[in-house]
């Protein structure tokens, strides 16, 4: 009796209780708040009196599918995420392949350089990448201008601004991306690229025969953290251009934050961030179902040779 | 990731402050006034205070820069956290919005004081922005209208010895001009998504812009409509190009080398005008009151400009008032135009010959004697933004006319729904739902 009463308590909950406490109290209970303001029409009329509240069902995400501004957001964020992450992926790795190598001079300082745009504030690199990026004065249009290009309006043209927050975001983030990447290449042994070089395989067929099937768990982490990060571009848009011009930098974070904490209309905003959570996951579980692919076809691939 | 968390969270950011709000604030000393005030303004205003000081010893006004483009936001969220401060500048088409929340003092005892018949001094339309309900919630600081900046050789090469006084004149001026200066530049420069200079030209044609008390919108009305065929037709004649506010290089330069002749701008870029034009500019160009439809002028312009508040929470609101008297007096108002090149919002402040003797500042004198507030609702900055939305559409050809006028009214409608909701609700009050006083 006593003895099963013992196995009923297992010490484990007592452990895990605090952790799971906190998760709780500062996860679980504003998402589940989050979800309930989503279901009210909270503006800045129930700010100023709580009778003005009105409980609305699901009115908020049918009206969000019928809002063509959320439309243009969730474009304007796919186009980001389609473009930024898997660039952002190949310069980090490209930059990780550079500084890896035991042979390579001044590893450290390279090291330290790639990955300061990282630490730095964003602000402040906005700030300056605005001066790059600037129409008559800016060093970029200057440097196009040698060889005859431009001048563009890179932050003022619809169809330049996107691109011109994707290079600053990339160059901002890749550092980050670029150190795990080097984790993943110095843990790959030494001996499968002595075994490819006796094999006759040249540099070229060794990084794609063994150093990307063996960065497959990595690329696979590094895939759905820059996923994730990407799908709530908010900073880089909010600096730089607030949204514009024409609505074409404005992303799904950026239209929650103004509805939010411009208009109050915290209401919508809750909707809106749900939706972008439900966005995120459905993502994240399809990377996944991909990523196991991926790693099951790169076990057979390195165990073919 | 960590941007995650701090995106659910955000809804629990806003509990607390409002769970706190009853035990917030009370730890400063007695006699200091919390003052914001916003961008170029809250820099300046510094420069006032010693003498408010000196007058009123033990006094101190501790001044707060709040940039204008976080004005907005941030006096919401002083509001929600209890922390607003004891005077403050803003805009006036904030006013029913701020009055809306509970934000704002009503300071018609105040002026009922010892001052009675200052109210008259201010021009009509700037004061009637800071009314809501016949109560006076705001007094005008300084005033912001829009006029017709033009280059006034251009205009005479064309054959106009004078500045446009009706629609037709001008439409002919515009025309003449643009056969004058021929393709790649332009007789009027209207950058899309500025929704004063659309809605200027509908106040004028008498539009409402909103009905029925202002809980719907009122776009497809014949008068609107006339307004934006006319604004629409300046695009679509090639009198002025598509380019947003953003997309303009450089402004005076532009204006400077006659990329276009008309520009409807405000009372800053009269400092600007003067001191970033070229030299030999001087004397070539001009202000004018707004066109009117018909007749001979000058037509409505609309009501802008910032602001004096009171929060209903002030800590001393004797001495918080008495420097809202202080920054209202003429002489100081003069002090305050000659640091910032804002206008006063009172007309005895205009005989100082700082403004009685600058040439162009006649055209706003003028035209302020012409204003009229956009409809005074919360709602009214989401609305010009629609506008702005709309008319932008429209002027690209991605809407006609007539789709761009439905469309903006179904959707002003749908964000006139809860105010249409509260009036309803006014009308016939439930018979069990007490009203809850706010904080």
């Amino acid at each position: 009796m006593s003895g099963s009463g013992v196995a009923r308590f297992n010490p484990a909950y007592a452990l895990v209780g605090p952790a799971l406490g906190l998760i709780a109290a500062f996860f679980f209970l504003p998402v589940a708040a989050a979800f309930l303001l989503s279901l009210t029409d909270f503006d800045l009329y129930a700010l100023a009196d709580p009778a003005n509240l009105r409980l609305i069902g699901a009115r908020n995400y049918v009206a969000l599918l019928r809002d063509p501004l959320f439309w243009v957001a969730l474009r304007n964020t796919l186009y980001f995420v389609v473009v930024a992450g898997p660039l952002s992926i190949a310069v980090s790795l490209a930059a990780a392949l550079l500084v890896t190598p035991a042979a390579v001079r001044l590893k450290g300082l390279f090291r330290t350089l790639f990955f300061l745009p990282v630490v730095t504030s964003l602000v402040a690199v906005a700030v300056v990448w605005r001066y790059l990026y600037h129409p008559r004065f800016g060093l970029l249009n200057y440097a196009l201008g040698l060889i005859r290009l431009g001048p563009f309006d890179w932050l003022g043209d619809p169809q330049l601004a996107m691109p011109a927050i994707i290079a600053m975001a990339v160059w901002k983030n890749f550092g980050f991306n670029m150190v795990i990447f080097m984790a993943g290449i110095q843990s790959i042994p030494e001996r499968l690229y002595e075994a490819a070089s006796i094999d006759g395989a040249g540099a070229w067929q060794q990084f794609w025969r063994v150093t990307v099937p063996m960065l497959a768990p990595t690329f696979f982490f590094v895939g759905v953290m820059t996923l994730i990060g990407n799908f709530q571009l908010f900073a880089e848009p909010y600096v730089m251009t607030q949204g514009g011009p024409a609505h074409s930098t404005l992303s799904l974070v950026l239209y929650m934050y103004e509805e939010g904490f411009r208009w109050w209309s915290l209401g919508y905003a809750a909707a809106l961030a749900f939706v972008l959570f439900g966005l995120i996951v459905a993502v994240t579980l399809l990377t996944r179902v991909r990523g196991r692919q991926a790693r099951d076809g790169a076990v057979t691939v390195g165990a073919t040779p | 990731m960590t941007r995650l968390g701090a995106l659910v969270h955000y809804p629990l950011a806003l509990w607390i402050p409002l769970a706190l709000a009853g035990c917030a604030g009370g730890a400063a000393p007695p006699h200091e006034v919390r003052f914001w005030a916003m961008g170029r303004e809250g820099e300046v205003v510094q420069q006032l205070m010693p003498t408010f000081e000196a007058r009123h010893p033990g006094v101190r006004v501790r001044v707060q820069q709040v940039p204008w483009s976080a004005a907005h936001e941030k006096l919401l969220t002083a509001f929600v956290g209890n922390a607003m401060p004891d005077v403050f500048q803003l805009g006036s088409t904030w006013v029913p919005e701020f009055h809306a929340i509970g934000a704002l003092a009503p300071l018609d005892t105040r002026l009922d004081g010892p001052t009675p018949a200052q109210l008259d001094d201010y021009f009509g339309g700037i004061l009637d922005a800071n009314r809501i309900a016949g109560g006076i919630y705001g007094i005008p600081w300084y005033v912001d209208t829009r006029v017709l900046f033009y280059r006034t050789d251009l205009l005479a090469q064309a054959g106009f010895a004078a500045p446009p006084a009706d629609w037709a004149a001008w439409t002919a001026s515009m025309a003449a001009v643009q056969h004058l200066v021929g393709s790649g530049r332009y007789a009027m420069l209207l950058p899309v998504r500025e929704w004063q200079p659309l809605v200027i030209l509908a106040l004028q044609s008498g539009a409402t812009l909103l009905r029925d008390g202002d809980r719907y919108g009122d776009f497809q009305s014949a008068a609107f409509r006339t307004a934006f065929a006319f604004y629409l037709d300046i695009f679509r004649r090639g009198l002025a190009p598509v380019e947003a506010e953003g997309q303009i290089a450089n402004l005076y330069q532009d204006f400077a080398a006659g990329f276009f002749a008309f520009y409807i701008s405000g009372p800053w870029n009269l400092g600007e005008f003067a001191a970033r034009l070229p030299a030999d500019m001087a004397g070539r160009w001009s202000t004018a009151p707004m066109p009117a439809p018909t007749g001979d002028g000058p037509g409505i312009s609309v009501a802008g400009g910032a602001s004096l508040a009171l929060s209903p929470g002030a800590r001393d609101p004797d001495t918080a008032w008495q420097l809202v008297e202080y920054l209202s007096e003429p002489a100081t108002q003069v002090s305050f135009y000659r640091l910032t090149g804002d206008l006063p919002a009172r007309r005895s402040a205009w005989d100082d010959p700082a403004l009685a003797d600058n040439s162009h500042a006649r055209a706003f004198w003028t035209q302020l004697q012409h204003l009229q507030s956009p409809p005074k609702i919360p709602e009214w900055e989401r609305v010009a933004g629609k506008i702005a939305d709309y008319a932008d559409a429209a002027v690209r050809g991605d809407l006609t006319l007539d789709a761009a006028l439905a469309a903006l009214d179904r959707d002003v409608d749908a964000l006139l729904e809860k105010r249409r909701w509260l009036l309803a609700r006014r009308a016939a009050p439930p018979p069990d739902a007490g009203h809850p006083a706010g904080s």
